[in-house]
């Protein structure tokens, strides 16, 4: 697992209930931007578990973009895993679940 | 100043003699003044009020600064009438300070919320409040608080003098030259005229909009002649697609559906399903397809209804037909079907806003009502219901006859699915009361039933039935557990809009949203 | 992660529902339409270059959702993709119930799904053998070889005809009488009673066609299907109520075990009720009849215990 993003790469869609997610390299940490459908009421929330992904994941640099349509945590979460590993070339097999992925 | 539900009302709006919220029928049994019209006589025969354009009617009218003038919405999304009698009043005739006291208002007025942007139009008075529309007064670009009243609230304040309308323009399908106006028999029906009958009697100036012009006298019609300053015949007063679906189809959503059947359940578990009952339904999924299970209770038990009360829908329609309603009392014709069954059928009868749900006269219909089955944004664990405010705290929605119906009917249901998206319907506090706790019973959700701790009676006879019922606080835990716990809305200080209870007092305020900034 | 009932390999599925691992919002109380079954869908209703993405939203699908008494199976893609093998380490990973082998067209094919699934359960500490398996027969050759698939592992608690791909190996279309299926569906049935495992009938695709919805509903359970495949909520209520046993059958049920018990009292073995033959095979049935209603909720007397000694 890397630190960084070094490949862009995205995951969701815009549908009702989703939140598409893309990760793009960054250098200065972790530079998280969110765009939701209910802001006011679960903005923290979902900041929360996107920063708490991410360091689960190790990723310590990228630029991380959610665009966000009332998702679910469960949904941001398999979100910017698929977009990280998919950055990182391994989201097709040996995912680390129960572990990395939790 | 905290009002019988616990919502703090900023002393400065309790001027004027204006209260705070005292709980279901306060002021029962207390007289009041009303207040009537200045009017123009009319001594020396007119051969008619047509006016060459819309503009001639509102010199005729005394269109100044600063007045008041008011909308009726019988034409809902449809409705050309008030932007475009508001795009005369402010860009021709270049009048500002405008207060629009309309019966409601949504998607079709985006046009009003422009003139608010500019400062135009100072003052809104409404039952809905949606689209940009709602927007805009969230964001406080009104220079007053917009006044949110039901449709009882409002002919009550009208006739309390506490609304003065100096101009009403009234759409109307059809019209003679002298103003007997009627919601049929034009281009663009709307069946029942009930929200603009009230204003022609009331305001100073009452101006009919219509593109059917027909031969005098056009009776029988909602609106009289003798009421009617100016007739104003258009190309078109609405878009018929937007008026009125053909009928309105009741929903396949199996969850709603499971709800709708729900509904039905309880009515028939109370002591009120009896032969002659009468019932209010909405237009919203499981409140329409409720009618459908109500129908199969009343054949079981051999029971018909008395009356059916309100927003009236051809399923209503065809239930009467299978001679299972006696009289239909329509305040508003949802769809085509009604529409046409208002004009032919004699035990379809029109009624106005007052004789619908006014508090304040001698008895309105509401209170002959047995059942109510209602929709919600929001419901909180003490039943306070929100149908104006989104929770992200954007207007959106209209009091309507929510709040008449559920103080006055003997059992007031509201059904509701328990999530909306990312939204728990069912919450620790709704962001705004629309219709206080007292007045609401039972609520339906696909995840259970809570019956209102102040009907135990009602609880009993759940039990009597088998129907299981929970304590809405274990319903609140679940909406929370599925879609995670919202934070706390953050306000600014500026009062963007009251909520009036029925009988005028003051409900809840909703006050300019801070939006989140991570 | 929400702990799950141990999975049952005989409980009641007469509602299998299919639902997209990627739309949690239809799946996060998937409970509530009352199918007996949920279905995650790894692989048609996913599309080829989401497949990774869709075991994600699967994993925290398995094991943030609350499914109350509902079965959890996935249905993974097939053995000639290069997805399957990961399919299977997030379906048990996650806690499911039970997999769902697309195509599958012989015991060996079993065989393969069964050691992957027994090395997952090794690799992510899932109790060894707790996962299921079923097998969606979609081919001539898998109808052909459907009675050693049910006999391939003791895991195995049923077979599917997955009607759209089977017609298309038949060169047939759908018609309105089933003719076009009618035989396939017979051996699978026989195949699966001869093995002792449940059998499932297809999907009805046309799901606005209530009544054609209906006939082929009442077919498939005199037929004596276990189940349905359901690709639309507002099937589930017909399908469970068909496949329920009536209140008629339920008491037509308990007057043949009361019968019995008295006419055994007596050392007769055959007899007549309301003028109808009965011997002992009919109250096997009985009570067979009146263990199913009390699965389905519909029965709760004791009657079902009665004449334990056959």
């Amino acid at each position: 697992m890397q630190s960084s993003i070094e490949v862009a790469a995205m995951a969701g869609t815009l549908e009702s209930s989703d939140a598409q997610v893309t990760v793009e390299p960054g250098t200065k940490g972790i530079e998280l931007s969110i765009d939701s459908s209910v802001m006011n009421q679960y903005g923290r929330q979902i900041k929360a578990c996107a920063l708490e992904t991410l360091e689960r994941l190790g990723i310590q640099n990228g630029k991380v973009t959610v665009v966000d349509r009332g998702a679910l945590d469960c949904t941001l979460k398999a979100r910017i895993e698929a977009a990280v590993l998919r950055s990182e070339g391994v989201s097709e097999s040996n995912i680390d679940w129960g572990g990395a992925i939790r | 100043m905290i009002n019988a539900i616990g919502r703090d009302i900023p002393e400065e709006l309790l001027v004027n003699g204006k209260r705070v919220y005292q709980g279901k029928n306060a002021l029962d049994g207390t007289y009041v003044q009303r207040v009537a019209p200045q009017t123009r006589r009319a001594e020396r025969p007119v051969e008619s009020k047509i006016c060459t354009n819309i503009r001639e009617a509102c010199e005729r009218c005394g269109a100044h600064d600063g007045m008041t003038v008011s909308f009726h919405h019988a034409f809902r999304n449809g409705d050309y009438t008030a932007s475009m009698v508001m795009k005369i009043l402010v860009e021709e005739m270049g009048l500002k300070d405008i207060t629009i006291a309309a019966t409601s208002l949504g998607d079709a007025h985006d046009l009003i919320a422009e003139y608010i942007e500019q400062g135009k139009v100072i003052g809104i008075q409404t039952s809905g409040i949606r689209g940009r529309v709602g927007e805009t007064v969230s964001s406080g670009k009104l220079k007053s608080p917009a006044i949110l009243r039901s449709h009882g609230g409002r002919p009550r304040a009208i006739q309390a003098g506490e609304v003065h309308i100096d101009i009403a323009f009234l759409a109307a399908a059809s019209s003679d030259e002298c103003g007997n106006a009627s919601g049929m028999g034009g281009k663009s029906n709307c069946g029942s005229l009930g929200y603009a009958i009230g204003d022609s009697q009331a305001a100073d100036h009452v101006v009919i909009i219509t593109d059917t012009l027909v031969n005098f006298p056009n009776i029988p019609s909602s609106i009289a002649c003798e009421d009617v300053d100016a007739v104003c015949v258009v190309d078109a007063i609405g878009d018929p697609a937007k008026i009125a679906s053909k009928e309105l189809r009741f929903t396949q959503d199996p969850r709603e559906l499971m709800m709708a059947e729900a509904v039905a359940d309880v009515i028939a578990a109370t002591p009120y399903f009896v032969d002659g009952f009468s019932f209010q339904t909405g237009a919203g999924g499981p409140s329409l397809a409720a009618n459908h299970f109500i129908e199969a209770h009343m054949r079981e038990r051999g029971i018909h209804m008395g009356f059916a009360l309100g927003g009236i829908t051809g399923a209503v329609c065809s239930l009467q037909q299978k001679g299972l309603i006696d009289k239909l009392v329509d305040v508003q014709s949802f769809d085509l079907t009604a529409i046409k069954d208002l004009g032919e059928n004699p035990n379809h009868v029109e009624i106005s806003a007052s004789q619908y749900a006014n508090p304040a006269n001698k008895g309105a219909y509401v209170n002959k009502l047995d059942f109510v089955v209602l929709g919600a944004l929001e419901v909180d664990t003490d039943f306070n219901v929100n149908v104006v405010t989104g929770s992200d705290g954007i207007l959106r929605g209209a009091p309507g006859g929510h709040p008449d119906t559920a103080a006055a009917s003997k059992c007031s249901i509201v059904v509701t699915p328990l999530t909306r998206g990312r939204m728990p319907t069912v919450c620790e506090h709704v962001v705004t009361v629309t219709t206080p706790g007292d007045c609401v019973d039972v609520l339906v959700t696909e995840y259970g039933i809570a019956v209102n701790p102040r009907r135990s009676d009602i609880a009993k006879c759940l039990d009597e039935s088998g129907i299981k019922h929970v304590d809405i606080e274990e319903l609140k835990n679940r909406a929370y557990e599925l879609v995670g716990r919202p934070d706390d809305l953050e306000w600014e200080d500026q009062v963007v809009a009251m909520v009036e209870a029925r009988d005028g007092s003051l409900l809840d305020i909703v006050r300019k949203i801070k939006p989140l900034v991570l | 992660m929400i702990p799950r009932p141990k999975p049952e390999r005989f409980r009641l599925r007469r509602t299998m529902m299919f639902m997209n691992a990627q739309k949690p919002s239809l799946i996060k109380d998937a409970y509530i339409y009352g199918a007996d079954t949920i279905m995650l869908d790894l692989e048609d209703a996913v599309a080829e270059n989401q497949k990774d993405a869709a075991r994600f939203s699967l994993y925290h699908a398995l094991t943030t959702i609350d499914y109350g008494d509902t079965e959890v199976l996935v249905r993974i893609n097939g053995l000639d993709t290069p997805h399957w093998k990961e399919d299977i380490r997030v379906a048990v990973a996650g806690g499911a119930d039970g997999i769902r082998i697309s195509k599958c067209e012989s015991a060996d094919d079993v065989k393969s799904v069964e050691k992957q699934i027994l090395a997952a359960e090794r690799e992510f500490g899932v109790e060894e053998g707790r996962t299921l398996i079923m097998a969606a027969l979609e081919s001539a050759k898998g109808v052909v070889n459907a009675y050693e698939i049910c006999c391939a592992s003791d895991r195995m608690f049923g077979i599917a005809l997955a009607g759209g791909d089977f017609r298309k190996d038949m060169h047939v279309k759908v018609t309105d009488t089933g003719i076009d299926i009618m035989v396939a569906r017979g051996l699978i049935l026989l195949a699966a009673r001869a093995a002792g495992v449940q059998c499932f009938d297809t999907n009805f695709a046309d799901f606005k066609n209530m009544e054609g919805f209906e006939r082929e509903v009442r077919q498939n359970r005199k037929m004596g299907f276990d189940g349905k495949s359901i690709i639309n909520p507002r099937q589930i209520p017909l399908v469970n109520e068909l496949f329920s046993p009536t209140k008629d059958d339920i008491t037509y049920a308990e007057h043949l075990i009361r019968s019995y018990a008295e006419q055994f009292a007596r050392g007769v073995g055959v007899y007549t009720v309301d003028g109808k033959m009965v011997d002992i095979a009919f109250i096997k049935e009985a009570r067979n009849t009146l263990k199913y209603a009390k699965k389905c909720g519909k029965y709760s007397g004791d009657l079902d215990q009665v004449g334990g000694e056959f």
